[in-house]
């Protein structure tokens, strides 16, 4: 399931967070993931995504999300 | 000849509001598109609109000059300021306004465009 790949990755690249991965259409393409992590403080909004693009770029580059939303706090 | 990754430089560099999205602002071709366009619509933005859809190099030479793997992207005097969700928070805490004025001052003129790159030449 790609649920259960994205939030394998998002908690390797956060371990000490709390990753949320929603399949928004039911279709195993479009997600929404929510990451809160210390690891995101004092980061822009643009770094704090780019974190999360990075962790998830091995989906993201061979087609398995085909739509990504994304939250982040900076707080676990 | 310019090439298509100058091209899209050009744009982020001279165009004081850019969002290079799937589809046009009169017909978005994807939801996320549309959120970040009514973003910045709502904060009155000056909007210059590259479709990337039209050639699959425009969308490769875009993630590899901004190291940012999804689209639309925003772009607000020159810098990335996100996608559709950031554009979207930004937004609703005040702070797309905020860096519109710091970017082009009180006085900007909301409007929207669209500007074609040059496939043939790139």
């Amino acid at each position: 399931m790609a649920v259960d790949l994205l939030r394998t990755l998002l908690l390797e690249a956060f371990p000490e967070g709390s990753v949320e991965v929603v399949d928004r259409t039911g279709t195993g393409d479009h997600f929404h993931v929510a990451v809160a992590s210390d690891a995101f403080v004092g980061l822009s909004l643009v770094e704090q995504h780019r974190l999360v693009n990075r962790a998830l770029a091995g989906p993201l580059s061979d087609g398995t999300i085909h739509e990504l939303r994304i939250t982040t706090k900076g707080s676990a | 000849m310019t090439t298509l990754r100058d091209q899209i430089q050009h744009v982020i560099d001279t165009e004081p509001v850019a969002i290079f999205m799937k589809g046009t602002p009169e017909m978005p071709a994807c939801g996320n598109s549309l959120r970040a366009l009514q973003a910045l619509w709502q904060a009155g933005a000056p909007i210059t609109a590259v479709d990337i859809l039209p050639d699959p190099r425009i969308r490769q030479e875009l993630s590899a000059l901004t190291d940012w793997p999804t689209v639309p992207q925003i772009f607000v005097g020159g810098e990335l300021i996100g996608g559709a969700d950031i554009t979207e928070e930004l937004h609703a805490s005040g702070e797309l306004s905020r860096k519109l004025d710091e970017a082009l001052g009180s006085e900007r003129e909301q409007s929207v465009g669209v500007l074609a790159l040059d496939l043939a030449a790139a």
